[in-house]
């Protein structure tokens, strides 16, 4: 397959600017690149869910193929896509799931469920899986299923090589954040099993060492353009590092003040759950701390769990002098003591986009506005106006809906909800998903000020740029555990960047060492 | 009513001064909210000219529109409340005859003993609590979906009202529940009216002017952004449907006031328009929200149109159609207000 010349604007910005790609039969080829710098743009594209712009050219096995492809049109050109989520559903068989595509395309009017479980048992076989075919997807585990959506997209791309003897790519969009360890060893035999049927597999990664483990070149995106082919066997992680972050000046940032030393005015204690666990951090007042890692390394739940939102196998809060037992812990008591978050899914889980700003605003504080009769409705009217003004939020409407603001001024509505509430600890996740670079200025200067006036605040984040920014200290998590702690100068942007992608392997490293000591 | 209506409130005067596109706007809103008090007038005036002189008088509307519909006026109130936290309650008709039927049975000459309606009435807003609180148990401890949740609880209520009025009609209740519930007038509207009115105003304060109105409204709207505005979700659907039940059971009393009598089956034909009055409701007054106001405005026109057809001597199965119709045809204009989207169930 070859890709030359692929673009792809949106609006004024270039997601991809002339990228080309070639991917040889039988190859197994990464796809590399720092959040935003086109990857999964180029799926999309390839896909047919985006059309890319003019002049892009695409040829697959030797034949032009003319652009742009229409949605689904991918299948006829034998290739097949596997992303993160794996598009399986649960509640259904296993044998189901993988004739869920001919189901859709197919009108038969007797499907016979002896012959297709012969096949699915003879596929499986032949990787040398054993997946029962009438287990249902939720009862079989994780590994499984992501390698049993790999087996069912591969089978897609059979009928295709059948037919015209082309054997087929399949991309593999980061397939492995969410497994175990055990669990991408079997990953990497199934899609050596693949390659050696003569297909080739695109594997899209964040993982540096997963990549040179199981490819043979390696393709790295930067700000939408190709930074550079790899040949795996000749290069180094650290030349690999180097592409993806590439050479840049460091931009302006923010003094960031050290404070490890100082008294602890919170202190989050043996936290367990969800992929987190034994995370012990101290918190500072007037400090701001960021949380990162790549995904699927459960850096963002620690919000989640230190809140009460989810709850947390074992760990204790300790906060104005009371410790509480996160495993007990509910959003109320959290809030009585001065914890607010911020979640990620702001229409979702931050506000109501169909209620008014003013109703969004106000929930937080409605002691504020009683009087003798009732809520004062002109006063909550008043309040929000002010609230608005303060942060900008424009246009200052209180009566319109939430919705009906851009993404900017939504976030800082909800900053402001619980702002005003002047939080001992603020949680922020994402706090500038989909904010625009006007607005993002000044959620960053409302959360700078709120530090500044004694407010803790902890903010996840995988936009590097942005813990450079507001952040004192930055924590990298690695498969749920911290595996790097950058304080001061080593507070920028590339260097996140960089122990980011360097973080599975320091965490790999301390769980080996942890290993070899464990048995003595 | 809300904030909305509150800058109807204020407003009315913008128009006249302001800018033709701000008027242009306004318009809209306007006709959008009072466009149901138009189109009971436009009913009202219709069945004026079309149908016999006696439509147009202050007994039609004193005895038949306003005074006979203060069950149905309590039943729409009860229902909107659960429908804001985003609960579907079917219960509500079948503990209204349950609560009829408990009061007739304990109270009547036959049957156990002869209870004191002053002891009577409380056991049936208690028993409306229970069953409230029950549907609450299933739907939040269970996570099962309160429309069947409710659909089955309604289901037994109306297997014990069977029971214990062995699917008989009782009457001879105590002649002073008769006497306060419709004999005496004001204005020659039986009490009955009133009391609705009473509750609406309530709901309507609490809706409005309290924080649990605010909670209820977010509980429905957004149920993760409440609970991680710290509002505790399960007791407020909870609350919500405990009321519901209560005033289910007031108006069970009520309707025996009415009547003289409790029959098993009659509550059932009284669902349907509590729907159709409490979404038709939500497409006025406070566009997009459960509202009491506008429910009562909703159960005036159902009443008005259902009136006016009988005076024009069409059969009693109108009364379906024209509610069935309301129903689907105010949950589709609440759907425009809305902006179309799919209305999710779960």
């Amino acid at each position: 397959m070859l890709v030359r010349h692929f673009s792809k604007s949106f609006g004024g910005a270039r997601a991809l600017d002339d990228v080309s790609l070639s991917v040889r039969p039988g190859e197994v080829h990464g796809l590399l690149g720092q959040n935003g710098s086109g990857k999964s743009t180029l799926i999309k594209v390839l896909s047919g869910y985006h059309s890319a712009d003019l002049g892009g050219e695409l040829e697959i096995y030797g034949k032009r193929v003319s652009l742009p492809l229409s949605p689904g049109q991918f299948r006829n050109l034998g290739m097949a896509f596997v992303h993160q989520h794996l598009a399986l559903v649960p509640s259904l068989t296993v044998l189901e799931n993988l004739r869920v595509g001919d189901f859709a395309a197919k009108n038969s009017a007797y499907i016979s469920w002896g012959a297709e479980r012969r096949r699915a048992v003879e596929t499986f076989n032949r990787f040398d899986l054993p997946i029962d075919p009438d287990a249902l997807v939720q009862d079989i585990p994780q590994v499984e299923r992501a390698l049993f959506a790999i087996v069912r997209a591969f089978e897609e791309i059979r009928a295709e090589r059948e037919a015209h003897g082309n054997p087929g790519i399949l991309f593999l969009d980061e397939p492995t954040p969410f497994l175990p360890k055990e669990g991408v060893e079997k990953l990497f035999n199934l899609i050596r099993g693949i390659v050696r049927e003569g297909a080739s597999v695109v594997f899209v990664s964040h993982d540096v060492d997963e990549v040179l483990e199981i490819t043979d070149r390696a393709t790295v995106l930067r700000d939408g353009r190709v930074a550079g082919t790899l040949v795996t066997a000749e290069a180094t992680k650290d030349k690999f590092i180097e592409t993806i972050i590439g050479r840049k000046i460091e931009p302006f940032q923010a003094q960031a003040q050290d404070l490890t030393g100082q008294k602890v005015d919170i202190a989050i204690t043996g936290l367990t759950g969800g992929t987190v666990r034994d995370t012990n951090i101290e918190l500072h007042k007037g400090e701001v701390l960021g949380l990162t890692g790549l995904i699927g390394s459960g850096f963002e739940e620690v919000l989640y769990m230190v809140f009460g939102a989810t709850p947390a196998a074992a760990g204790d809060l300790r906060i104005n002098g009371n410790t509480y037992d996160l495993t007990a812990m509910s959003p109320g008591t959290a809030i009585k003591n001065g914890v607010a978050l911020l979640p990620s899914d702001r229409q979702g889980a931050g506000g109501v986009g169909e209620l008014t700003v003013e109703d969004n605003v106000t929930l937080t504080v409605l002691d504020k506005f009683f009087v003798r009769i009732g809520l004062s409705r002109r006063r909550m009217r008043r309040a929000a106006q002010e609230l608005g003004a303060r942060y900008d939020v424009r246009p200052n409407l209180p009566l319109m809906d939430l919705q009906d603001l851009s993404g900017g001024n939504q976030q800082k509505v909800l900053l402001a909800k619980w702002l005003q509430t002047t939080p001992e600890l603020l949680l922020l996740d994402e706090p500038t998903q989909g904010v625009d670079v006007g607005a993002r200025q000044q959620v960053y200067a409302a959360i700078t000020e709120a530090a500044e006036r004694g407010t803790i605040v902890i903010c996840a984040s995988t936009d590097y740029e942005q813990l450079a920014a507001i952040c004192d200290r930055v924590l990298i998590f690695a498969r749920g555990v911290i595996v790097q702690h950058l304080v001061g100068s080593d507070v920028t942007k590339d260097r996140i960047a960089q122990q980011t992608l360097l973080s599975m392997s320091i965490g790999r490293a301390a769980e080996t060492a942890a290993e070899i000591k464990g048995p003595k | 009513m809300t904030q909305t209506n509150n800058t109807a409130g204020q407003q009315p005067r913008a128009p006249a001064g302001g800018g033709a596109a701000k008027a242009k706007i306004d318009w809209v809103n306007q006709a959008e909210r009072y466009g149901l008090i138009l189109a009971w007038g436009v009913v009202i005036i219709f069945f004026g000219l079309v149908g016999p002189s006696s439509f147009l008088s202050w007994p039609t509307f004193s005895s038949i529109i306003f005074g006979s519909q203060g069950v149905l006026l309590m039943l729409t109130l009860a229902l909107i409340i659960p429908l804001t936290t985003g609960d579907f309650d079917l219960s509500i008709a079948n503990i209204l005859i349950f609560s009829a039927m408990l009061l007739m049975v304990l109270n009547r000459n036959a049957g156990v003993a002869e209870w004191p309606l002053l002891l009577v009435i409380p056991l049936c807003i208690v028993m409306g609590l229970l069953v409230g609180l029950l549907n609450a148990f299933f739907i939040v401890v269970f996570r099962i979906h309160s429309l069947i949740v409710t659909l089955g609880t309604g289901s037994i209520l109306q297997g014990l009202t069977f029971w214990i009025s062995s699917s008989q009609t009782l009457a001879g209740v105590d002649n002073t529940l008769i006497e306060w519930v419709i004999v005496k007038r004001l204005f020659s509207i039986p009490l009955a009216f009133y009391y609705a009115m009473a509750l609406g105003v309530v709901i309507w304060y609490v809706f409005e002017y309290t924080a649990a109105g605010r909670r209820l409204m977010f509980v429905g709207r957004g149920r993760e952004v409440a609970r991680l505005s710290g509002i505790r979700v399960s007791r407020v659907r909870a609350m919500s449907l405990m009321a519901s039940g209560a005033i289910a059971a007031l108006a069970g009393i009520i309707s025996v006031g009415t009547t003289g009598a409790a029959d098993p089956l009659s509550g059932n034909l009284l669902l349907l328009p509590a729907f159709a009055a409490a979404f038709l409701g939500a497409t006025a007054i406070v566009p997009g929200r459960f509202n009491p106001l506008g429910s009562i405005l909703a159960v005036f026109f159902l009443v008005t149109g259902i009136t006016g057809l009988n005076f024009l001597g069409a059969n009693t199965f109108v009364q379906n159609l024209f509610n069935g119709a309301a129903l689907v045809l105010a949950v589709a204009l609440s759907q425009l207000v809305r902006g179309r989207q799919e209305q999710s169930l779960t």
